[in-house]
């Protein structure tokens, strides 16, 4: 078959529109789980209790908290005035685009933003310790922006 | 852990003429004319191949040691093995006294021939050098050791014609430490490594219970420093790879990591992380004084000594991002070095102090480079998705660092493996382990 100018060149357009939909939808898909860069799906989240999240999200390289954040870390705060009983250990953590020293550093620097913050509302310091595991130990396997922003996390888990 | 036997070594010099080399090797440029030479099997008789046979369960000796060395010249990248099989002289005839219109019609422009004995319970290895046209020796040197040392004598020959024909120390009688890493991204199981510079001897060090990173040899014996979850405290360790004693000297009240030794070995530098802030901190390790050398609220860390022990180069955040500083050994004179496009991270500093390699991280991708101590003159050597940590060899020519390989959502494809790259950025290699491999730390030369 041969095509004249014009209705190859519609043709092309045609394609062209498709994968930009295609693409447009997908983008629209992590978009809904990413916001500036910082994670605010559920996926990966597990509950110390009844509406109490385990874990925040940081945007790459930063160690600030954001409005979820601190919103989640006020449900923790509230559910350990009420369990006095329990410490926890917040767990910091990168993802894997970075040097592994500095990694090591960036979840110290994340676990205690949460440290703090569990401080300001009330928490001792006694009942909060701290550790970094950098890199080490993703959530998430892969190698793309949602798995990236699932893995930059501090987790509060219970130590005892 | 298994005693690793030292080496029991005798040198003689066989004949101590010194001759103008005519050959030269130039190490500052890629390999575009990699030099023809020729390695002969080294010679051993019937009654040393039998007994060898019988003690150390190898058959060909001679052949053997040749080829360690023929691997470590062809892994430079400035060498070019030429085929045995076009040999026409026997390395017995050929090392006694070579027919040099034989090499040269095979286009040799060196030729290493030897011989092998054993003797008093120990192999007696020697060799020789020849300029084929020239038609002359150039170095002769003989080695005596128990003879599970075989593959050393072969190391310490190549780093003798290495150093005779480039004018530079050589590398290959040296270790590197590694982490050996195992099972999914998110349970991945890590433990201490040990090889021989060309992969072999592989050891274990470590069993895989606590997660271990970083180790880096001290330049001046058989000491590794690194990190390790141990009851889950993030703490630095000092490990003797003769005795297998490890022990805890970075026990602070917070995690330490990122250590190195001084150049002499003495102390070791390391960062501290409290309360969300990590600093650079040294402790000698014979009296346990701790030295804070930063204290600023940003992220100092990988700190690395020059040659010379008077200064410091390391990782920073101040400016607001990942940089490379210089300072005094003291800490005092904090000057930033990088100012390309991009993050910086892993400073090392050359052990012929002119240089310092990093990882840099741009637009995605990740690059292993080098720059002047005062920042100048960066060259970025290699390009990749994922690859960080250069560790030198100990003559500052070649770098080793690890690679990872992206992976899909289930975690499928992903690897960590070990590279080396040359100076010149020619002559990329992969470091063959048997597992996935990552943080290597190259050792000094095990013999001077």
């Amino acid at each position: 078959m041969i095509f004249n100018k014009p209705t190859y060149k519609l043709i092309l357009a045609s394609i062209f529109a498709f994968l930009l939909t295609a693409c447009a939808q997908k983008a629209a898909k992590i978009d809904s789980q990413i916001q500036g860069d910082v994670y605010t799906g559920t996926d990966t989240v597990e509950y110390l209790a009844d509406g109490v999240p385990d874990r925040v999200f940081f945007a790459t390289n930063e160690s600030v908290l954001t409005t979820a954040s601190r919103d989640t870390l006020r449900k923790q705060a509230a559910w350990l005035r009420k369990n006095s009983d329990i410490n926890v250990v917040l767990e910091g953590h990168a993802d894997e685009r970075g040097t592994r020293e500095y990694n090591l550093a960036l979840g110290e620097r994340r676990a205690n933003a949460a440290k703090d913050y569990l401080m300001t509302y009330g928490i001792s310091e006694n009942r909060i310790s701290v550790i970094s595991y950098g890199k080490e130990r993703p959530v998430d396997s892969g190698s793309n922006p949602l798995s990236w922003s699932k893995n930059r996390r501090s987790v509060t888990v219970k130590a005892n | 852990m298994k005693k690793i036997k030292l080496l029991l070594l005798i040198v003689f010099i066989l004949f101590p003429l010194k001759l103008n080399a005519l050959i030269e090797v130039d190490i500052t440029r890629g390999n575009l004319n990699p030099l023809p030479i020729a390695v002969s099997a080294l010679y051993a008789d019937k009654d040393t191949k039998e007994i060898l046979k019988k003690e150390i369960k190898i058959d060909q000796i001679g052949y053997e040691i040749s080829s360690v060395i023929e691997n470590n010249l062809k892994a430079t990248g400035l060498f070019n093995p030429l085929e045995k099989k076009a040999f026409l002289q026997k390395p017995d005839v050929a090392h006694l006294k070579p027919r040099f219109e034989d090499w040269s019609l095979i286009k040799a422009q060196a030729l290493i021939t030897g011989k092998v004995e054993f003797k008093d319970d120990k192999v007696r290895v020697e060799f020789r050098l020849w300029d084929v046209l020239a038609a002359r020796e150039m170095l002769a040197l003989a080695f005596t050791t128990v003879p599970n040392n075989w593959r050393r004598i072969g190391h310490i020959i190549s780093d003798k014609i290495y150093e005779r024909l480039t004018g530079e120390k050589g590398y290959f009688d040296t270790r590197i430490i590694y982490v050996s890493e195992e099972g999914p991204k998110t349970k991945r199981v890590k433990k201490l490594a040990i090889m021989d510079q060309d992969g072999f001897n592989n050891k274990y060090l470590t069993l895989g219970n606590e997660l271990v990173l970083t180790p880096r040899f001290n330049p001046t014996n058989q000491m590794v420093t690194y990190l390790s979850y141990f009851k889950n405290l993030p703490r630095v360790y000092l490990l003797d790879i003769e005795t297998g004693i490890q022990e805890v000297v970075g026990d602070f009240p917070g995690m330490t990591f990122a250590p190195r030794f001084s150049p002499d070995g003495k102390k070791i530098i390391m960062s501290f992380a409290k309360d969300g802030n990590s600093d650079i901190y040294t402790m000698d390790l014979e009296n346990r004084i701790v030295e804070r050398i930063t204290n600023h609220p940003s992220i100092d860390t990988s700190p690395s000594y020059s040659p010379n022990g008077k200064f410091i180069t390391f990782n920073s955040d101040r400016s607001g991002y990942q940089q490379i500083y210089v300072m005094k050994s003291d800490g005092s004179n904090v000057k930033r070095i990088s100012f390309g496009n991009g993050l910086y991270g892993t400073p090392v500093w050359s052990p012929r102090g002119d240089l310092i390699a990093f990882t840099k991280l741009h637009k995605g991708k990740f690059y292993i480079g080098v720059m002047r101590t005062d920042g100048t003159g960066e060259r970025l050597l290699t390009e990749n998705y994922y690859q960080e940590a250069p560790s030198w060899s100990p003559n500052g020519r070649v770098l080793i660092f690890y690679r990872e390989t992206k992976s899909n959502s289930e975690g499928k494809g992903f690897s960590a493996k070990l590279w080396s790259i040359d100076l010149t950025g020619y002559n990329e290699r992969q470091v063959i382990t048997e597992t996935d491999a990552s943080d290597p730390s190259w050792s000094s030369l095990l013999t001077n």
